[in-house]
């Protein structure tokens, strides 16, 4: 009697039921718009096996009962036992899968059982969270310790490099929401900003100038220092900063004026018939004004300062200050290198993404054509959608991938802004409801493994929906529990219930 | 390890989802493109074409109808390989031209996109059958219905006009009417009465996917819309007397106009050469053929060729020294085979009977007596100099329609030219000219130029003894209105007492009997009482024009006719004996001068005429 008052309260109370209810929400979402996005003129039961929908139903009710056994059957310390092991396997799968597997549009990273295909990049995102959440558990364990981080890094990176091997660069990216837990693990905020810088500088330098660039890393890097020293030097700082900012924004204008008039003047010397008299010269003392290029005069003038903020940093023990100057190094060097890159680095495919995403060029019919008719199909669903199954641009294939990487699409065109607002919002509720929930527990594994999966599912979901708007690249990974396809399915189904199994075990003892 | 680090967190979370949600409200509710783009992604228009409006002639004839023909689309992404020969040989072109509309298509492949695009245009129906049991075998090709006009009178090309596709200049000039593919009505009454003819476009609205495969009709059909067909028109033209006058003009070079005087119907218009009906109906094919012809075919001369009026202008300046009272019917004047002035130079007559009155110039068509006339309206003492008696002439000139545009609802309508004392002031300086400058106007030569149709009016003026009703060739029927100037009578600056007095002498000019001296005696049908005026009319280019106007009957006249003949020689020889061809034919119904008729119908007269 009592033991099963105790597994009724257990049930009730200790399983966040809430999590599984959003999971639920979300996975029957997902397979209503798989099947809206194939429906086609001669409409099929939403349970038919031969369309898409049918095969989600399946993977679905299998999913279910992946998650029912990690609830129930497993025990949930296995989970913080096993992670190296898993973690190994799952690096091993992710290198043999480069050799073994066939080219699907340039990428190696599936598996081919007959007609079951398998991805291990999807899982190797559960055995990383796990190791990472049991590297960093360990007793003794700082962020702040070199040896430490590094590890950390490296249980990261090297999946990660992996990964990137296989060409599923957008998988890889993923992993990059990780750093959002070290942050939490006391990691300094200070490089998520210089992340955040880069990316700024990275598209400025493409889009505007180096010129620009740079100054725009001067003026941040000013504020950021003037809002850090001491209340007295704020003003200070803020003068030399800004004002070096302003009036090197106006030099290249400057000079420009006057190259002009150098390069009239000298036109007019050239043109005229010249008998040179004692001391005179047909060429101009000022000619040399307009091959000055202002990028250089910015960099020598802001290097030249260098040694001397360096000094006064070094005096007056404004380690802040010091680790400004390196940014700014830094910085400079990414300008520098940007479009070497942009050129080389990246890959072709990847390259007209950036391009078609920050407007350097058009191109509707090819790189733009996704992005292009996946705008199309969420802006025509309008405040309330199309209405189900009268969407036309998803249903008619003018979307492509339309019930995978752009199952987006399909919400937005038939249930419009409201649909939208819902979806995202069960997102943000499940995104912060992990997080809420590993703040509660006692256990740092649970704790970060939860901040994992929030990392997770954050990072798909802002790339996935911003990539259907416009907002990103057009990187290939699905929307975490609505996207067709099993192995997306099962991968999510099994990174979340492992939270909820940890963190139901961590509520029995309450 | 407690931190409160979670809550920068949350609120990034937060203002990421913010962000994308702004960005997708702007998507969704904020920009509209979108949903345009949408439509015209996914829905394909397919265009019903209106049938348009039947020309029907004043008796209820059709002159131009409709008949069924095919256009032949390719979607170039539906093609498949097929043989070009094959298709070649059913659609009846070489496989050169399908080669390079194939590869025409390739190139424009990213703007073509899914669309269809029209290969052939106005096959005949025999032709579409033979393509049709094929059909199979050449995915991506189909066939399009599509009206095409058919005409079952000859009342020529240049009256009725073209319809032919419109090109980009077209569409500039009549934004947001058209789009490429739409016919319109080039010339003629096709494009006098456009906007009737052509009717609304309708349109099928289908749903296609990606594949430009048609799913279904979207929602239904419900949002098609059914083409109105145009409104049917009803001219004033007599289809036979065109006919007829196709007939008399053809191998010539010029024009017959014929109005009811009582109404300013026109009844015929003819321009000859012109277009022949059995190219108007694919102009297209045919264009490059008529546009080289050397006589001009597509220039209506009837509204288009200003030319010196000749000797029928007399009648004008008669009626003009009338009012002004420096002419009285019963004034004489002497002519010496011609009018002399100045030192030994003359303006030329013919031999006749001398001195006449006015009623004897008008019949023998008398040069030096005009001499007088003109010369005592310019030198008037009423006005200070000659240039105000000749800007007070050239007001009267202008009130009989001369000089300007009539105003007429059929297009390319000229306005001829009549000089004032600006004229001759530019051209000899102020003060450097008089009288006899410009004495040559008197008989209708030198800077005085007119239209066929000016001076079809003008004979219609005469017959309603002093005023006109502006010429038109629409008739107001159902659901089409005409403008209410056309009811409204023109009076000229000639008071209406003065026109009896010379319409006698253009009774006599033509019945006065052989051996009268009468100029018009061939003109002449018993019974008819054909009133007209002959004019012969210096052409630079060769020998003159025959000019002829007439009206008849005399008394409540139904027709008026101007009739002008390049390089025909005399008025008498050709201008007046078809002129009068017609009124004899419109009157009666048929005509009883079958010789005068058979040599009218068979002389040739293209060999004087020059080509440029």
């Amino acid at each position: 009697m009592i033991g099963e008052n105790a597994q009724k309260r257990d049930l009730r109370q200790s399983v966040d039921w809430r999590l599984i209810g959003v999971y639920l929400a979300l996975v029957v979402i997902g397979w209503v718009n798989i099947y809206a996005s194939v429906h086609s003129a001669e409409p099929a039961s939403i349970f038919d096996w031969s369309v898409r929908s049918g095969k989600q139903f399946v993977w679905m009710l299998t999913a279910f009962g992946l998650g029912g056994i990690i609830l129930f059957l497993i025990p949930p310390r296995l989970w913080e036992v096993g992670s190296p092991l898993l973690y190994a396997v799952v690096l091993g799968l992710l290198v043999v899968v480069i050799f073994v597997s066939k080219d699907v549009k340039g990428s190696h990273s599936w598996f081919e059982f007959g007609p079951v295909k398998f991805q291990p990049a999807e899982i190797s995102k559960i055995t990383t969270s796990l190791l990472l959440a049991a590297l960093m558990s360990r007793q003794g364990f700082r962020l702040t310790r070199l040896r430490d981080f590094l590890l950390s890094l490296a249980v990261i990176g090297v999946p990660m490099l992996v990964i990137v091997a296989e060409s599923e660069t957008g998988s890889a990216l993923v992993y990059v929401g990780f750093i959002f837990v070290l942050y939490r693990e006391g990691l300094s905020g200070w490089w998520l900003a210089l992340i955040g810088l880069v990316i700024l500088l990275f598209i400025t330098t493409l889009t505007l100038s180096p010129y620009t660039s740079v100054l725009i890393l001067i003026a941040i890097l000013t504020l950021c220092c003037a809002l850090n020293g001491p209340r007295k030097e704020f003003w200070r700082r803020i003068g030399l900063g800004g004002g070096f900012v302003a009036v090197m924004a106006v030099v290249p204008l400057l000079l420009r004026t006057l190259s002009a008039a150098v390069e009239r003047r000298s036109a007019f010397l050239a043109s005229r018939y010249w008998v040179p008299r004692e001391g005179e010269s047909d060429q101009l003392f000022w000619s040399f004004l307009p091959q000055i290029d202002p990028f250089w005069i910015l960099v020598g003038l802001s290097l030249a300062a260098l040694p001397f903020i360096g000094f006064y940093a070094y005096r007056h023990r404004d380690r802040f200050l010091g680790v400004s100057l390196a940014a700014f190094v830094v910085g400079i060097a990414l300008v520098f290198s940007t479009e070497f890159i942009f050129e080389h680095v990246l890959q072709d495919h990847q390259r007209s993404r950036i391009e078609v995403l920050l407007g350097m060029k058009e191109d509707l019919a090819g790189v733009g054509y996704n992005v292009n008719q996946s705008k199309i199909a969420i802006g025509s669903g309008g405040l309330f959608g199309k209405g189900f199954l009268q969407g036309t641009q998803t249903t008619l294939g003018f979307v492509p991938e339309q019930s995978t990487d752009f199952i987006f699409c399909t919400v937005g065109e038939e249930w419009g802004f409201v649909g939208c607002l819902v979806v995202i919002l069960l997102y943000v509720f499940l995104i912060s409801r992990l997080i809420l929930d590993a703040e509660r527990c006692r256990s740092p594994f649970t704790r970060i493994y939860g901040y994992c999966v929030a990392a997770c599912v954050f990072m798909h979901l802002f790339i996935n929906v911003g990539m259907t708007i416009g907002l990103m690249p057009v990187i290939g990974i699905p929307l975490p529990l609505l996207s067709y396809g099993g192995s997306s399915l099962w991968a999510f189904t099994i990174l979340l219930f492992i939270f909820i199994a940890l963190y139901r075990d961590e509520k029995k003892y309450f | 390890m407690t931190s409160r680090r979670h809550i920068p967190l949350l609120v990034g979370l937060g203002v990421v989802a913010a962000i994308l949600l702004g960005k997708i409200f702007s998507l969704q509710v904020l920009e509209g493109r979108y949903k345009e783009d949408a439509d015209h992604n996914s829905t394909i228009y397919e265009t019903i074409y209106p049938t348009r409006g039947v020309i029907y002639d004043r008796n209820g004839d059709i002159l131009v109808g409709n008949k069924v023909a095919y256009d032949i689309l390719v979607s170039p992404r539906e093609v498949k390989d097929f043989d070009t020969l094959a298709l070649a040989t059913v659609l009846g072109v070489t496989p050169e031209f399908i080669r390079g509309k194939m590869d025409e298509y390739h190139r424009n492949r990213r703007r073509i996109g899914y669309q269809s695009q029209v290969m052939i245009r106005s096959l005949p129906s025999e032709t579409y059958m033979r393509f049709d049991e094929v059909r199979y075998k050449f995915p991506g090709f189909k066939g399009q219905v599509r009206g095409v006009r058919d005409y079952p009178v000859n009342a020529g090309g240049n009256l009725l006009g073209y319809v032919s596709e419109v090109n980009a200049r077209y569409i500039e000039r009549h934004p947001g009417e058209y789009r490429p593919g739409d016919y319109a009505g080039m010339t003629g009454i096709e494009a006098a009465r456009e906007q009737d003819l052509r009717g609304e476009k309708g349109y099928h609205i289908y749903l296609r996917n990606s594949r430009n495969q048609i799913e279904q009709p979207y929602k239904d059909g419900a949002e098609d819309k059914e083409a109105v067909p145009g409104h049917d028109i009803v001219t004033t033209i007599d289809a036979s007397l065109q006919q007829y006058g196709q007939q008399l003009m053809k191998n010539k070079v010029g024009s017959l106009v014929a109005i009811e005087p009582s109404t300013g119907e026109i009844l015929a218009l003819v321009s000859s050469p012109g277009i022949d009906v059995e190219q108007l109906a694919d102009i297209g094919r045919h264009y490059e053929e008529i546009a080289k012809n050397p006589y001009k075919p597509m220039y209506n001369r009837a509204v288009s060729a200003s030319y010196p009026p000749g000797s029928v202008f007399k009648l004008v300046n008669g009626l003009i020294g009338l009012e002004e009272g420096v002419l009285r019917p019963e004034m004489m004047y002497p002519c010496s085979q011609g009018y002399h002035f100045g030192a030994g130079r003359k303006l030329g007559c013919h031999v006749h009977k001398s001195p006449l009155n006015m009623e004897e110039s008008i019949m023998m068509s008398c040069n030096a007596y005009y001499c007088y006339v003109l010369k005592n309206i310019l030198d008037n003492r009423k006005y200070d100099n000659v240039a105000e008696g000749m800007d007070a002439w050239h007001e009267y000139v202008e009130s009989f329609g001369f000089g300007r545009k009539l105003g007429s609802d059929f297009p390319a309508e000229l306005a001829g030219g009549i000089p004032t004392s600006r004229t001759y002031n530019r051209a000899y300086g102020k003060g450097h000219w008089n009288s006899t400058t410009v004495i040559s106007l008197s008989i209708g030569q030198g800077e005085i130029l007119a239209t066929p149709l000016h001076l079809a009016n003008f004979c219609a003026t005469l017959a309603n003894r002093g005023y006109y009703y502006i010429p038109h060739i629409i008739k107001a029927s159902e659901g089409v209105e005409i403008d209410p100037k056309y009811y409204e009578k023109q009076y000229t600056k000639v008071s209406t007492a003065q026109f009896p007095k010379v319409i006698h002498g253009m009774w006599r000019a033509v019945n006065g009997g052989q051996g009268s001296g009468c100029t018009a005696h061939v003109a002449a049908v018993e019974g008819l009482d054909i009133c007209g005026k002959t004019g012969t009319a210096q052409n630079p280019r060769g020998a003159d024009n025959s000019v002829f106007i007439c009206f008849a009957p005399r008394e409540n006249p139904k027709i008026a006719v101007a009739g002008y003949v390049e390089n025909g020689g005399f008025g008498a020889s050709y201008a007046a004996p078809m002129a009068s061809l017609m009124v004899e034919r419109y009157l009666t119904g048929t005509v009883s001068r079958k010789d005068l008729e058979k040599r009218m119908k068979d002389a040739n007269l293209l060999s004087r005429v020059k080509k440029d």
